[in-house]
């Protein structure tokens, strides 16, 4: 008996793998292949031994290394070890969690806090719990991965409305059940093209047909609104929005995720949650790392300040020397520079590395409406003379790349 | 009165622009397969179906809607039950 041939289940990825083979091929060095040898400060690392400066790491606020971050982190290691080696519902929950818990009640002035291991898996779980069959759950289409999976995972009704269309959302929120069970859910910032969402318009059409609101502020914390609470502070739509998602792996600078919310029955959630049982917690030096930024984020006011004004002087920057950006103006603290296409991008990118400048390229599908992306997110801690020599590496990797730079009008 | 007929050849209207691969549209064409769509091509023209039609189609119903035919059984059902 000899068996059947075993099919191999990677075929599928062939198109993809001769995609990326000729792209290589080129002679660019792989964008998604970039190993960080040493990294000297939130804004600087050693790339193929290159000093290199980092405009693609969301470390809006520069907390990575920061010495009272550290400190925790150093202390929580000896006190706690290395790992809880559980689930937060089991054995997982150490003094350390509870106590980021309270930090994060604190910060955005609400009586719940859920810490997830990432945020990818607090959007899966929330999402994916909140709205169960019968129910709704009504998406940006601009929405990133893990709420699209969040959306997979549950057994709701799952509709898309255009990326910030008011009236698309509202025209589709009329063509559901009155009665049904209805979760929105938008972000503050879209981390693709930078952009920002009309939130007050978006929440009181999601109010005015019944439905909760979830609202992602992973690239909002820290620095929109009088507290750093997010976008959604800034608008002054705290009282309409249910649910706020949030990420460690940005402005907090370590990883984890989190749900906050003043809903009465919010603790039961744990119970149900699968991506927040069904995995082990984080490790106590990450959560007490985690703990002390969120603290000094809360006060940082200083950093947000000198944020906004090195964001400015990049936006302003690429746009006087002709580059095409999404956004007109800086909405957030991510500046996206319009490509032409995949191949320019990657020429665009792969030059930018070698002057020693990282950023991020993103393209479809990622991307919303095939657009191809270099997509630069700024640093508090990024000097203005940092942010000069990019701009000057720009310039000299475009005429190298032979991108076409338009007059500034 | 929208019959399935009708449903059918607005569809292919709809879906003709997006066609950029110039494959023949009948009932059994597939959106991934044939027309080698990607998701975010198919979501775009599912919404300007539902708008076409003022219906709801859930994202969740797609991955049994394959073909061009499926599509057009489950808008024509849809466009009946709402009368
Ligand atoms: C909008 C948004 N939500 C959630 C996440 C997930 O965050 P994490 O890196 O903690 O998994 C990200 C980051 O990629 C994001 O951009």
């Amino acid at each position: 008996m000899t068996n059947p041939p075993v099919l191999d289940l990677l075929a599928k990825y062939d198109p993809l793998i001769a995609e990326h083979a000729g792209l290589l091929s080129t002679g660019i060095r792989d964008p998604f292949g970039i190993v960080m040898e040493k990294v000297l400060s939130p804004t600087e690392a050693i790339i193929k031994g290159r000093h290199t400066i980092l405009l693609g790491t969301y470390n809006y606020m520069g907390m990575t290394f920061d010495a009272d971050v550290i400190e925790a982190g150093r202390q929580a290691l000896t006190d706690f070890g290395a790992g809880t080696t559980g689930s937060r519902v089991l054995n997982g929950t150490y003094q350390t969690h509870a106590a980021c818990e309270e930090a994060l009640k604190d910060f955005y002035g609400m009586s719940h806090a859920m810490v997830f291991s990432t945020g990818y898996q607090a959007n899966l779980g929330m999402v994916s719990t909140l709205a169960g069959k019968g129910d709704f759950i009504i998406l940006d289409a601009d929405s990133h991965a893990s709420i699209y999976d969040g959306c997979k995972m549950s057994n709701a009704d799952i509709v898309r409305f255009r990326h910030n269309d008011v009236a698309d959302l509202e025209k589709r929120l009329k063509r559901l059940p009155p009665e049904a069970g209805k979760l929105v859910v938008l972000e503050g910032v879209y981390s693709m093209l930078g952009d920002v969402a009309p939130l007050p318009e978006l929440v009181a059409v999601a109010k005015a047909h019944g439905a909760m609101v979830l609202v992602d502020e992973a690239h909002g914390m820290g620095f929109f609104g009088e507290h750093g609470r997010g976008v959604y502070e800034e608008q002054g739509v705290a009282d309409d929005v249910d649910f706020v998602v949030g990420t460690f792996s940005k402005s907090v600078g370590t990883v984890g995720g989190f749900c906050v919310s003043n809903h009465p029955k919010f603790e039961i959630l744990r119970l149900v949650c699968r991506p927040y049982t069904f995995t082990a917690s984080l490790p106590p030096a990450v959560i007490a790392c985690s703990t002390t930024s969120i603290r000094k984020l809360m006060t940082a006011h200083d950093k947000r300040a000198r944020l906004w004004e090195a964001t400015r002087r990049l936006h302003g920057g690429l746009k006087a020397r002709g580059f095409r950006l999404a956004t007109d103006t800086p909405e957030s603290a991510i500046v996206s520079v319009l490509m032409p296409d995949q191949e320019t991008t990657a020429l665009m990118w792969s030059t930018l590395i070698e002057l020693g400048v990282y950023v991020n390229m993103s393209r479809p599908p990622a991307t919303p409406a095939g657009v191809f992306l270099l997509r630069c997110s700024i640093c508090a801690l990024h000097s203005d003379e940092q942010i000069d020599i990019v701009l000057a590496k720009f310039e000299q990797a475009a005429q190298m790349a032979q991108l076409a730079l338009h007059e500034h009008a | 009165m929208t019959d399935r007929a009708t449903v059918y050849a607005r569809i292919i209207e709809l879906i003709e622009p997006l066609n950029t691969k110039k494959v023949a549209l009948t009932e059994a064409t597939s959106f991934a397969g044939d027309m080698e769509m990607d998701s975010l091509t198919v979501m775009d023209l599912v919404a300007s179906m539902e708008d076409e039609w003022d219906i709801m189609i859930p994202l969740n119903l797609l991955p049994d809607l394959e073909t061009i035919g499926q599509v057009a059984d489950a808008v024509a059902g849809l466009v009946a039950k709402k009368g």
